[in-house]
Formats: C-alpha cells, structure tokens, sequence
C-alpha cells in the first residue's frame, strides 16, 4: 500500500463536498458584481433622481392634485382585487389539495395562465370582451356602467394578473401537510366551518400571508393590463405606474421618480415582510415536517 | 357501546377494498384488526368512525343506524398514526378542542374544558405538559396528548389507526401496556388497527385477522395464533413454516414418502402443512420425518435457525433447533413436526 493513502501524510484536506477559496470568491464576486449593476445601482438612481432637487420638491411633485388621485386609485385597485384574490385562491388550494374530482389538472394549468400570459394580452383580452365592438360593452354601457376606461377594468385587469399568487403559495404547502388535521377536527366535532376557522386557516396563515404580500405587490405595479385598459383618463384611471410614464413622457423627470420611488419603497417595505415571513414561516414548516 | 356491523362493503373508484363484511364487538370489547397493507383494516375502521360513507351494508352503534350518521354525530374518538395534532394550540387546546366546538348550549364553560384537559393529561400521565406545543413533546408524548383528545369527547366507540406505528421498538412496548391500562380504566369499546402481530396478540381482547378486504379469522388472541384457520392467517400471526403435501389414505406426503403425520380426517388429495419453526424435533434418518438440505443456519440467542429445503428443493422451510445439537452441523437435518396444521384444498 502506497504512503501516499495515510491520512496523517496527507496535506490539508478540504472539505470535499464544497470548492475551493478561489473559486468561491470569483462566484460570490460575479453574483454580487451582477446584483448591484442590475438591481441596486437602478434602485439608487431612483431614489437620486427624486431627490436631486431637495425632498421639498419630491414631496412637492407626489401631493400634486393628479399624482394623488393616481396613488388613491392603485390603493382603491389592491384593496379590492388583493382581497377578492385571497378568497378565490384559498377556495381553489383548498379544492386541489384536499380533494379529488375531474378536471383538476386542468384547473392548476388555468390558475397559471395569467403567469405565462403577457399583462399586455391580458388587457387586450378585456378590451374584446367590453369593447364598443363586443357583445357586453355595449350592453353595459346602456346600463350606464363602463368597464372598459374606467375603474372597472383596471381592478379586472389588475385581478387578471395576480390571481396566481395566493392559489400558488397554498397549493404546495397544502398537498404537503395533507387531511389529517381535519378529519381530526371532524372527528372531534368541528362542523366545516369550525375546521376551516381553527385548523386549516392557522395551518396555513404564514404561507397565506406570503401570498398577499406578493399579490399586493404586484396588484400596485402592475403596469401592461392596466395601461391596455385604463384609457389614461388623469386623474381618473390612472394608476401610479401609469402616472409615472406619463410624467416621464412629459419631461418631468423629478416627479416621476418620485412617484417611482414610493413604488420603490413599497418593493423594498414588501421585501422587508417577505423575508420576516420567509424566517417565521420556515421556522413553522420545518416544525410540521418533523411531525411527520 | 356494541358495534355491529354488517356486511359493509366499500369500493374507491370501482377498486374493491372491501367485500361484506360482518362483525360484532361487545361493548367495552377491545379488538385489534390485524392485516397487511391492503388488506382493508384501515378502511374498515374509517367505516366504523364515519370519515367514509360504506358502498353497501349497514353499521350499528348500538340498536341505532349510525352508517346514517355523519362522523360528527357519531361521536367516537379517533386516534391516527400521525397524531394529528394542532400544531398551533397548546396540548391542553388540542385536548379542549372537542369541547370548544360544541353548539353553545352543550358546551362547558372555559374553566371547565381547562379542567378537563388537566384531568385527561393525569389520565395519560403527562400532568405539567398543558401550556406545551406539540414539535415541543416526543412521538411517544404526542401519541398520548392524541388519546386524550380523543377522550375528551367522551367517544361511543375509541377507533385507533396504528397508533404506534410512527415510534419506535421501545417506545411502542411500553405504550402498548400503558393503552391497556388506560383501556381497563375507561372501559371504552376500543377498535385499534395494526400490522404488527405481536401488538395485536399481546393487547387485544380478541384479534380480526383481515386479508384482501375479507375477515380471515376473528378469536381470541390464543386460538387465532394455535388454531388459524388458514394457511395465510397461520402464516400472518407468527413465523411460519409451510409446505405443499399430498394425502393418501389418511397419511400426508411428502414428495410420496410419509413424514410421519396424520391426515386426521381429510381425504385423498394436495393439502398444506404449517408449522411453527420452534415445534419442531430432529430425528434419527430412516424414520418418517421431512428431510431437507441446509441453505443457511444463523444463531438467534439460545437457538439456532437452520434455513432447508424439501419437497424438491422448491420450498423453503426454517426451523428452530437447540444451538448444541448435533444436527447443527449437518448439511441434510430430518426433523418432524410436533404441534402443525393441516389444510385441504378449500373449496372455492
């Protein structure tokens, strides 16, 4: 047997499973290089660019008379698709996991559709569904009621696109943990209701809020749906990512990075909860899976 | 509370997993259902709790029709494998749980359900563990907190689903006695199921043999383990030995040479010999005797497992042999049989 094989002769060994310093160093330092051109620097220059003129005028250009309509009209949108999305998906989780029944593939396939879709088809979408030219529109507008061009179609378009993020965040997370704890509860007594109320939605409130997180996020920056959609009708169905193109078109760059950078703000006060969430939640998770 | 049931049949999707089957067990009875995977023990025990609805057949819990019942009326405590447990409550509201979802008119007030839970946590000797969570208690603790929640309900009936199947060898033994303990105490007509012969011989009052969604013996633990009634159910309860004859005029074959058995009654035909491996004795060649050739032999404790074959190097046999045997060292071992079964071809 060759000395060579003697662990104690052999030179510092390290651990096999990861690579060595350098090549450590050279990966860390192309993510970190790549993050901060792409990611941070952008992130910075709009918070300069809002800036660059002293906070009064920042402040100056986000309280004009149309930059709040526009902040008040993605706040009335998120306040109603996020909650209409919250209940839409826990029902369809809640179908897909803990029961069998024809079609279901089908149903996970169209829950992904507005992910695969693009915004701007999903705008266009509506505009022949409730266009002058479709059977509804019309019909509707004799009515009196305007879906497309008005607020209507923003929050449909708006719904369009986050539908996925709830349903999704559950599914999993769902399918995982089973129908143990409910028919426990069922065992014990609880009607459907009780089981739903102090079983399944404690089981699944982390990863629920997860969701909303996400589709709050998503439902206020939403850009293509909603500038199919909306008309661009100031003050009244603009949204602030609306607004702030406009502004940029308009030259009037300070404004629009202000606005820009409350939307900023939210991604970072979103990213903030998301990984608070991310540690309760995993903290839970890994909980539940040694129960298993 | 007796439960009768009567020829339940269920079907999942046109997938049989269970044919007419019928049993009664006494009140305060305590029943094991004994079976491999598949074989419709669990399934029949969900029939019995009510989390499914039979395909044909009717359930009694007493003289009323519970199969008409949903699980929540049927009021009966079930216990699962993996605990199932509120991971977000306390053990004392997992254990309140039951009583808190009550209509308002029946349900205690909230001293009272805390006082209940305390009570049944004594009752599981887990007293001081109330205001724990359950990832914080081990498997063996969990499983208790389960059966104190479903007592809490004062059940009709107690349905446990494996309920050791999740712990360990050590932990298993020692709750088996603790649940038979707890069973005397109460009362309660209990239906566990299991896979594990020993747990059902050792704890049920009387074991329900089950085999492809069909009952293949119900008795009690003695008479099901010295007088199967079957070749799968002597096979099923204990280590087994068993081997393909023929009978001819009152004597069994093997490979045309007697062995050394009478056939009793059975008449003329193929039939199949069981016997336990440790009821066996070694004889001199030249005698009747099943001879085999030595595969293996490995030393178990005080006894040696020889490993032959017989009747045509086709079936494997195991005996049970005292480790200073002289036979230990041979490489053909006859032996015969002392205490064995005898089953005729039945007929289909």
């Amino acid at each position: 047997m060759p000395s060579s094989a003697n662990p104690l002769a052999a030179p510092r060994m390290r651990d096999p499973t990861t690579e060595g310093p350098l090549t450590r160093r050279v990966l860390l330092g192309i993510a970190l290089i790549f993050l901060a051109l792409v990611l941070l620097l952008p992130l910075v220059a709009v918070f300069a660019e809002a800036l660059r003129n002293g906070i009064g005028t920042a402040l100056l250009a986000v309280t004009d008379r149309d930059t709040l309509a526009a902040i008040r009209l993605t706040l009335l949108v998120a306040a109603i698709s996020v909650p209409l999305n919250l209940v839409f998906g826990v029902a369809a989780a809640w179908a897909i996991a803990k029961f069998e029944f024809r079609g279901k593939a089908f149903l996970i396939t169209l829950i992904d559709l507005p992910f695969s879709v693009s915004p701007v088809i999903a705008g266009l979408v509506y505009v022949l569904l409730f266009g002058a030219s479709s059977v509804l529109g019309p019909y509707l507008s004799a009515q009196g009621f305007h879906v497309l061009f008005a607020v209507p179609g923003v929050v449909l378009a708006t719904i369009f696109v986050t539908f996925p993020f709830v349903a999704r965040e559950l599914i999993p997370l769902m399918q995982a943990q089973g129908t143990g704890d409910e028919e426990a509860a069922l065992s014990l007594g609880a009607d459907g209701w009780q089981t739903f109320w102090h079983v399944t939605l404690p089981n699944i409130r982390w990863a629920l809020l997860y969701g909303v997180l996400l589709c709050n996020a998503r439902a206020m920056g939403e850009f293509g749906a909603v500038s199919v959609v909306s008309g661009r009708l100031r003050g009244e169905t603009v949204t602030m990512p609306l607004q702030i193109e406009i502004l940029y078109n308009e030259y009037s760059f300070v404004a629009a990075f202000a606005v820009a950078s409350l939307l900023a703000l939210l991604a970072l006060v979103t990213l903030v909860l998301k990984s608070l969430l991310e540690w309760h939640y995993g903290h839970e998770l890994a909980a539940s899976n040694g129960r298993r | 509370m007796d439960v009768r049931i009567s020829n339940v049949g269920k079907e999942f999707e046109r997938f049989p997993a269970l044919h007419g089957v019928s049993l009664d067990i006494a009140s305060g009875e305590l029943i094991a259902l004994l079976g491999p995977s598949g074989s419709g023990k669990t399934t029949l025990l969900r029939l019995i709790a009510g989390l499914e609805i039979p395909t044909e057949g009717t359930i009694f819990f007493g003289d009323e029709d519970a199969s008409r019942r949903t699980v929540q009326e049927r009021n009966v405590g079930f216990v699962f494998q993996h605990y199932a447990l509120f991971r977000h409550m306390t053990v004392a509201e997992n254990i309140g749980f039951g009583l808190k979802v009550r209509p308002r008119a029946t349900r205690p007030p909230k001293s009272e359900i805390r006082r209940r839970a305390s009570e049944l946590l004594d009752l599981v000797q887990l007293s001081g563990l109330e205001d724990r969570f359950p990832n914080q208690l081990s498997g063996g603790q969990r499983q208790r907190v389960a059966l104190a929640r479903a007592l809490a309900i004062e059940p009709r009936v107690l349905l446990l689903d494996e309920p050791f199947g999740a712990l360990d060898a050590q932990v298993r033994k020692e709750l088996r006695r603790w649940l038979r303990d707890i069973h005397d105490k109460t009362g309660h007509t209990t239906v566990f199921v299991t896979h594990d012969q020993e747990e059902a011989l050792e704890l049920a009052d009387r074991v329900v043999v089950m085999s492809q969604g069909r009952i293949e013996q119900v008795g009690e633990p003695d008479e099901v383990y010295d007088r199967p009634n079957s070749p799968f159910v002597f096979g099923f309860v204990g280590p087994a030995s068993i081997l393909p004859v023929t009978v001819e005029d009152g004597e069994v074959l093997l490979q045309d040479r007697p062995i050394g058995i009478p056939a009793g009654e059975l008449p003329t035909g193929t039939a199949i010999l069981a016997f336990r491996p440790h009821d066996v004795e070694v004889v001199e060649s030249g005698e009747p005797a099943i001879v085999g050739t030595v595969v293996a032999s490995r030393r178990i404790g005080g006894v040696r497992e020889v490993e032959l074959e017989a009747g045509g190097g086709r079936e494997r046999l195991e005996i049970e042999i005292p480790v200073d045997h002289p036979a230990t060292a041979r490489s053909r071992v006859a032996f015969r049989p002392k205490r064995w079964r005898l089953y005729g071809d039945r007929p289909s």
